[in-house]
C-alpha cells in the first residue's frame, strides 16, 4: 500500500517535471491540429522556422540576450566588492546598508517601474537599451549582493593573508586565490541574476515604452494574437537559457540546504 | 590602527552598489510618491492635492469603482494560493525528507526544476493545457465525455480567478517545499527516533515534532508568497478576465491611460499595493527572526 502511494507521488512529481516541455513541444511542431484530436495529424518544424526568418524574434532574442548579459555581468561587478563587505565586516551602517538593499526586494516592482517611468521620461532615458538595463538592475543587484554576501559569509579571508605573506602581488591574489575559492558562487550568482533580467516583463514595459523588444514583450503580444504554436514555439525559446541554467546547478542549489527564494 | 582606516574602507567598496539602489531605486519610488499626490503628471494643475487617493478610495468614478472589488479580489487569490501551497508544500517536503538516499536527488531536482519556468511561461502552459480547445479538452473528447469544446468548464480566465489560483499553486508548492526541506534537512534525525522510541505515534509526531520545527519557516515563506501573489502582474493580466480583475492589473491600466489624470490614480493603486506588501513582509522577518 505504502509503496504504491510512493510511486503514486513520484510519478505526478516527474509527471510535473516533463509535463511542461511536453506540452509546448506538442503545440510547437504541429500543423492541423482540429478539435477534438489529442495529438496532432501532421508534424512541422514551420512555426520554429517561422521564428527564425522573422526578424523581429531574433531582434528579441538578441535584444534579450544582450540585456541579460550586461545586466547580469554589471551587477556582479558592483556587488562583489559591497558582498565582500557586507558579509565579512561588521561596521557602524551595516544595519542602514543592509536595509537599502534589501527594500528593493520588498517594493513590488510595478510601484518601482511606475516612478522611474516619469524619472526616466524626465532624464530621456525612456525607451531606451540603457533605460532598460539600469531599471533591470532594481531587482538582480540586490539578489547578487545577498546571495555573495551569503557566500562570503563562509570565507576565510587567511588564504590571501597567506598568499600576501608569501609574496603575492595583490592583482595575483585577487585572481588566484579570491577569485578561485567564490568562482562556483559566484558563477550561480550570474546565472540567476542573468535568469531575473531574462524573465523580466513589467520593467521592461514600463521603461522601454514598446520600443524595446525583448522576448517576454513579443511572448505577450504573441498570447494576444492567439496562434497556439506560434505562440509555444517561442515559449521554448524563452525558456531555453532558464531550463539549461537549473540543469547546469541542479546540484550546486541542493548542496547547502538553501533555497532560491526569488520569483520571477 | 586608527578608528578611520577601520570605517572608511567598507563605505568606498559599498559606495557603487549604493549610489545605483539609492538613484534608481530611491529615486524612482520618490517620483512615484509625488506623482500620487498630483506632481509631474505632465497636466497643466501641477500643485499638492489628494484627489488621486479620494478618487481611488472613496470615489465614485471608474477608479473608486473598481478598487475595492479589486482589493478583495486580489485578498481572495492571494489568500487561497497561499493557503493551499502551504499545506501542499509542507506535505511534500515532509513525504521527500522520509525517503532519503537512492533516487532523493532526482526528487529535488523535481522541485528546483520549477524554477526553469517563469510564472509568464507558466501562465502560458496553463493556457494551452486548460483553454476550452486544449490539450485537456481535447483528451476529454477523445474519451467521449464531452463533445464540444464549449462543454469544457470555463477553468482559465473565470472570474473566480481558478486559473490563477491553479497557476500559483502549482508553482509555489515546490517553491515552499523547498523552504520547508531545507529546515528539515538541517535539523538532526533524532527528534523523530526520540519520539518514535518513546512512542509517539506517527501522527503524535507530525504534530509535535515536525510542525513546531517547521513553523516559523514556513509562515515567513509563505507569507512571502503572499507578498507575491499580491503584486504580481502576469499571471493575473493572462489568465484573469475584465471583472473583477486583481490590483495590479488595474494599476497598470490606470497608469497607461492616455488620460494624463488616471496615471495619479494608477500611481496610488500601487502605492496601496506597496503598504500591504510590505506590512507582510515585515511580519515574515519578524518570523524569520525568531527561526535565528
Amino acid at each position: 500500500m505504502k509503496k504504491i502511494l510512493n510511486a503514486v507521488i513520484r510519478f505526478f512529481l516527474y509527471l510535473v517535471l516533463i509535463a511542461p516541455l511536453l506540452l509546448f513541444g506538442v503545440y510547437a511542431f504541429s500543423e492541423r491540429w482540429f478539435f477534438p484530436d489529442v495529438l496532432p495529424s501532421t508534424w512541422t518544424t514551420a512555426p520554429f522556422l517561422r521564428l527564425f526568418s522573422d526578424p523581429k524574434t531574433v531582434g528579441g532574442l538578441l535584444t534579450s540576450i544582450g540585456i541579460a548579459l550586461v545586466v547580469s555581468l554589471f551587477s556582479l561587478i558592483v556587488a562583489f566588492p559591497a558582498a565582500r563587505t557586507l558579509g565579512l565586516r561588521r561596521f557602524p551602517g551595516r544595519q542602514f546598508a543592509w536595509l537599502l538593499f534589501f527594500l528593493p526586494t520588498v517594493v513590488p516592482p510595478l510601484a518601482v517601474g511606475m516612478g522611474m517611468n516619469i524619472l526616466f521620461l524626465r532624464l530621456d532615458l525612456a525607451g531606451s537599451f540603457v533605460g532598460v538595463i539600469l531599471s533591470h538592475l532594481v531587482p538582480t543587484l540586490p539578489y547578487t549582493i545577498f546571495t555573495l554576501s551569503g557566500l562570503f559569509a563562509n570565507y576565510d579571508e587567511n588564504y590571501e593573508y597567506q598568499a600576501i605573506v608569501l609574496g603575492a602581488s595583490k592583482r595575483r591574489t585577487f585572481f588566484n586565490v579570491t577569485l578561485r575559492l567564490v568562482f562556483p558562487g559566484l558563477i550561480v550568482a550570474g546565472l540567476f541574476a542573468f535568469l531575473i533580467s531574462w524573465s523580466q516583463y513589467l520593467l521592461t514595459l514600463l521603461i522601454g515604452g514598446g520600443k524595446v523588444l525583448t522576448l517576454p514583450m513579443l511572448l505577450f503580444s504573441a498570447v494576444s494574437g492567439g496562434n497556439p504554436s506560434t505562440i509555444a514555439a517561442l515559449s521554448l525559446l524563452f525558456i531555453a537559457p532558464p531550463v539549461l541554467v537549473i540543469a547546469l546547478t541542479a546540484r550546486h542549489l541542493n548542496q547547502h540546504g538553501n533555497a532560491i527564494k526569488e520569483q520571477y | 590602527m586608527n578608528k578611520q582606516s577601520n570605517f572608511s574602507p567598507p563605505w568606498l567598496s559599498l559606495a557603487p552598489a549604493i549610489a545605483i539602489i539609492g538613484l534608481l531605486f530611491g529615486v524612482s519610488v520618490l517620483y512615484g510618491l509625488a506623482q500620487s499626490f498630483g506632481f509631474l503628471t505632465g497636466t497643466e494643475q501641477e500643485a499638492l492635492n489628494l484627489d488621486a487617493y479620494r478618487n481611488v478610495f472613496a470615489g465614485q468614478g471608474p477608479a473608486g469603482r473598481e478598487f475595492w472589488s479589486s482589493f478583495g479580489f486580489s485578498l481572495w487569490i492571494a489568500g487561497i494560493s497561499t493557503f493551499v501551497s502551504a499545506i501542499g508544500g509542507f506535505f511534500v517536503a515532509v513525504w521527500l525528507n522520509g525517503r532519503r538516499g537512492r533516487g532523493s536527488r532526482g526528487d529535488t531536482l523535481a522541485l528546483n526544476w520549477n524554477l526553469a519556468f517563469p510564472h509568464l511561461v507558466w501562465a502560458i502552459g496553463l493556457l494551452l493545457l486548460f483553454s476550452q480547445s486544449g490539450l485537456l479538452a481535447r483528451i476529454l473528447a477523445s474519451m467521449g465525455i464531452i463533445q464540444t469544446p464549449s462543454q469544457f468548464p470555463v477553468l482559465v480566465r473565470d472570474r473566480l480567478g481558478i486559473g490563477i489560483i491553479v497557476d500559483y499553486i502549482s508553482k509555489e508548492i515546490p517553491f515552499l517545499a523547498l523552504i520547508v526541506l531545507a529546515v528539515l534537512r538541517s535539523q538532526a534525525e533524532n527528534f523523530e527516533v526520540v519520539a518514535e522510541n518513546l512512542g509517539a505515534s506517527r501522527w503524535q509526531r507530525l504534530r509535535y515534532v515536525t510542525i513546531p520545527q517547521v513553523l516559523p519557516s514556513l509562515l515567513s515563506g509563505s507569507l512571502l508568497v503572499f507578498a507575491f501573489v499580491f503584486s504580481a502582474y502576469e499571471v493575473p493580466a493572462l489568465l484573469g478576465v475584465r471583472y473583477p480583475r486583481m490590483l495590479p492589473v488595474l494599476a497598470l491600466e490606470f497608469f497607461t491611460n492616455p488620460d494624463l489624470n488616471s496615471r495619479a490614480e494608477g500611481m496610488v493603486i500601487s502605492l496601496a499595493i506597496t503598504v500591504v506588501v510590505m506590512i507582510i513582509a515585515a511580519i515574515s522577518i519578524k518570523f524569520e527572526k525568531k527561526i535565528g
